[in-house]
C-alpha cells in the first residue's frame, strides 16, 4: 500500500501548462481568444479525457501539446521541454504522438506501412530500426495483416488504428487523440477505444483523449471539462458526471447511466453518489 | 464504377522484370529509347523488335496486353505510315490523284511506325512491372544530384506520393457528390456539350472546396508527424542495386556495341 502510494508521488508531470492563453489572429480585428489562462497538468503514464462543446477550445489545446501552435502568453512544457524553444520542437513532436478525427486526411502513403513508416523515416531512423517499430506499432493495434493494403480500402476504424501506428511507430510517451472517433459507426469507435485502452495499459503510454462520447469520457483516470477557453471542472470520471446538473448547463451530457442514476435520486430515491455502470445502479436499486 | 479504378497499370508480380532495381530500369530504358531513335538498318530493327518481344515474354504478361497500350495512339502511327508511304521519293507502287505511293516510302512508313511501337510498349513495361511507388523512390533518387541547383526532387517525389494515396479517395468523393446532386434532379447525361459541361460546376465546386481542407488537415498531420522536408530524412525500403541488376546492365551493354556494330555495317 506504502508502495504504491510512493509511486503515485514518483510520476512525473509530463505535461504542464501555466496560464496558457491562446489567440487566433492576434492583432487583426476579427482576433479570437480560444484559450484563457488554462493551467493544468498530466501525469506520466495517465489516461485524461477532455470534454466540452464546440468551440471550447479543446483542439486548440492539443495542438499546443505537439508545439503545432504557440502560446500567445504563458507556458507548455512536455517532459520538462518548452514549447516555445524551437531546437526542442522536433523533439517534442516525436514524444507525441497526434491522432485527427478524420481518418482519411492524416494518413500519407498508398500502403498502410508505408504510411505506418512516415514518422520515423522523417525523424531520421536507420531502415532496419523503422522495420522493427513499424512491425510493433502494427501489432500495438493488431492491424499486422493490413500492412500490404491500400488504405482507402480499409474500414474507418481500421483506417483510424493505422493512424494510431503511425504516431506510436515513432516510440512517443504520450498520444494525443482529437475526437478519434467521431467519424466512426460503434463498432469502429469500439475497435479504436480498446486499442487506446491497451496502449494505455500494456505499453504505458499516456493517453489525451478528447471526445464528445460520454461512455468513452467515463473509460478515463481523469476528465477535464473545457468551456469558452477555461478549464472549468476536473475530477475522476465518477466526481464529473455525479454533477449533471452543471454538465447539462454547460451543454453536455452525462453517461446514460449516470443521467439515469441522477434523476431517480432526484425523485426522492435513496440512491448513492456517483453511479457510472449498469451493474451499481442494479445494485443500488435491488438492496 | 468509378471507385473500382485501379492506379496506374502497375501488374504484380515477380518475373525478373519486377525485382530489377526501378532506377535501373529507368536509366536502362531511356538508354534504350535513345537507342531506338538513334538505330538504323533493317538488321538493328529486327534485333531491338526481338529484344522487346523477348522483355515482354519474360515479364510473364500477356502479349495482347501490353500490345494494347499502343491503342491510344494508333491514329498518330497510321498517320505517320501514310505520310512517309506517299512523301518518299523513289520507285513508284501506285498513284492516287497527286500523290505517289513509293516502295522506299513503305519501307520507311513501316520502319518508323515500328520505331513507334517499340517505344510504347517498352514504356508500358517499365509501368506494368513497377509499382508507382518505387517508381516515385526511383524518381527521387535519379533526380537527387539535380537538388544542388535547387531542382526540388524531393518536393516533386513527395507530391506524386501524396496524390497516388489521394486519386482513390478523391473518385470516392467525386462519386458520392455526383449522386447527391442526381439526387437533387441534376441530369448529367443528356443534353448538349456546353450544357453538360456546365453541369461539372456543381460537382467540381464541392470537390475542390473539400481538397483543400484536406490538404489543410494533413499538412497539419504530416508536420505533427515530424515531417520537415528531404533533409535528415530516411527510408524504410532502400533501393538497392543487386547482382541482378548488374546481369542486366551487362546483358543491356552487350545490346548496344551489337546495335552499334550493325549500325556501322549498315544491316
Ligand atoms: N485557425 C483559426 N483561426 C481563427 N479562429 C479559430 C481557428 N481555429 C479555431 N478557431 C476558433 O477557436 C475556438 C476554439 O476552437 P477549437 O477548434 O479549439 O474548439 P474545439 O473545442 O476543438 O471544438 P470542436 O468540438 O468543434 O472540435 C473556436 O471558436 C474557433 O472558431
Ligand atoms: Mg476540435
Amino acid at each position: 500500500m506504502l508502495r504504491h502510494l510512493l509511486i503515485e508521488v514518483e510520476r512525473l508531470d509530463f505535461i504542464r501548462c501555466e496560464n496558457l492563453t491562446h489567440i487566433y489572429n492576434q492583432g487583426m480585428e476579427n482576433e479570437y481568444k480560444a484559450l484563457d489562462n488554462v493551467s493544468l497538468s498530466i501525469k506520466e503514464g495517465e489516461f485524461v479525457t477532455i470534454l466540452g462543446t464546440n468551440g471550447s477550445g479543446k483542439s486548440t489545446l492539443a495542438k499546443h501539446f505537439n508545439a503545432l501552435l504557440q502560446p500567445a502568453s504563458g507556458k507548455c512544457f512536455v517532459g520538462g521541454r518548452d514549447t516555445s524553444d524551437e531546437k526542442l520542437l522536433w523533439d517534442i513532436r516525436q514524444q507525441i504522438g497526434m491522432v485527427f478525427q478524420n481518418p482519411d486526411n492524416q494518413i500519407i502513403a498508398a500502403i498502410v506501412e508505408d504510411d505506418v513508416a512516415f514518422g520515423p523515416e522523417n525523424i531520421g531512423m536507420k531502415p532496419s530500426l523503422i522495420k522493427e517499430h513499424v512491425a510493433s506499432a502494427l501489432a500495438a493495434v493488431d492491424m499486422e495483416d493490413y500492412r500490404s493494403f491500400a488504405p482507402h480500402l480499409l474500414s474507418g476504424g481500421q483506417k483510424q488504428r493505422i493512424a494510431i501506428a503511425g504516431a506510436i511507430a515513432m516510440n512517443p510517451q504520450c498520444l494525443v487523440l482529437d475526437e478519434p472517433t467521431a467519424m466512426l459507426d460503434p463498432q469502429g469507435r469500439l475497435e479504436v477505444m480498446s486499442t487506446v485502452k491497451q496502449l494505455n495499459h500494456d505499453h504505458s503510454i499516456t493517453i489525451i483523449n478528447i471526445t464528445h462520447f460520454m461512455d468513452e469520457a467515463a473509460l478515463a483516470d481523469r476528465v477535464i471539462v473545457m468551456d469558452k477557453g477555461k478549464v472549468v471542472k476536473e475530477g475522476t470520471p465518477r466526481e464529473i458526471f455525479s454533477d449533471a446538473i452543471s454538465m447539462k448547463r454547460m451543454g453536455l451530457d452525462v453517461p446514460v447511466v449516470a443521467e439515469v442514476a441522477f434523476r431517480l435520486k432526484d425523485r426522492g430515491e435513496n440512491i448513492p453518489e456517483g453511479i457510472m455502470t449498469t451493474e451499481e445502479l442494479v445494485n443500488a436499486l435491488c438492496q | 464504377m468509378l471507385t473500382e479504378m485501379t492506379l496506374g497499370q502497375f501488374m504484380p508480380g515477380a518475373s525478373l522484370l519486377h525485382r530489377m532495381d526501378p532506377r535501373v530500369k529507368i536509366i536502362l530504358l531511356f538508354l534504350y529509347v535513345v537507342a531506338i531513335f538513334l538505330m538504323d538498318g533493317h538488321g538493328s530493327y529486327a534485333l531491338m523488335t526481338a529484344v522487346t518481344l523477348g522483355l515482354i515474354l519474360m515479364s510473364g504478361l500477356s502479349v495482347i496486353m501490353i500490345l494494347k497500350s499502343v491503342r491510344p495512339i494508333m491514329w498518330i502511327i497510321l498517320f505517320t505510315f501514310i505520310i512517309h508511304l506517299f512523301s518518299t521519293p523513289g520507285e513508284e507502287i501506285a498513284k492516287i490523284l497527286a500523290f505517289t505511293m513509293t516502295w522506299e516510302g513503305l519501307d520507311r512508313g513501316f520502319l518508323i511506325s515500328l520505331r513507334l511501337i517499340l517505344l510504347i510498349t517498352a514504356s508500358s513495361l517499365l509501368m506494368y512491372t513497377t509499382s508507382p511507388l518505387a517508381l516515385t523512390d526511383a524518381l527521387e533518387d535519379i533526380l537527387k544530384p539535380l537538388k544542388k541547383v535547387g531542382f526540388p526532387a524531393h518536393e516533386l517525389a513527395m507530391m506524386m506520393t501524396i496524390a497516388l494515396r489521394f486519386i482513390p479517395t478523391l473518385i470516392e468523393e467525386t462519386d458520392k457528390i455526383m449522386k447527391a446532386q442526381q439526387c437533387r434532379g441534376t441530369d448529367f447525361s443528356s443534353g448538349s456539350l456546353i450544357r453538360r459541361a456546365k453541369m461539372l460546376v456543381p460537382i467540381l465546386v464541392p470537390l475542390f472546396i473539400s481538397a483543400f481542407r484536406r490538404a489543410d488537415d494533413l499538412a497539419i498531420a504530416m508536420e505533427a508527424r515530424c515531417y520537415r522536408g528531404g533533409t535528415g530524412r530516411t527510408r524504410m525500403k532502400r533501393l538497392k542495386v543487386g547482382k541482378l541488376d548488374y546481369y542486366c546492365i551487362a546483358c543491356f551493354a552487350v545490346l548496344l556495341s551489337g546495335l552499334a556494330a550493325l549500325t556501322y555495317l549498315g544491316i
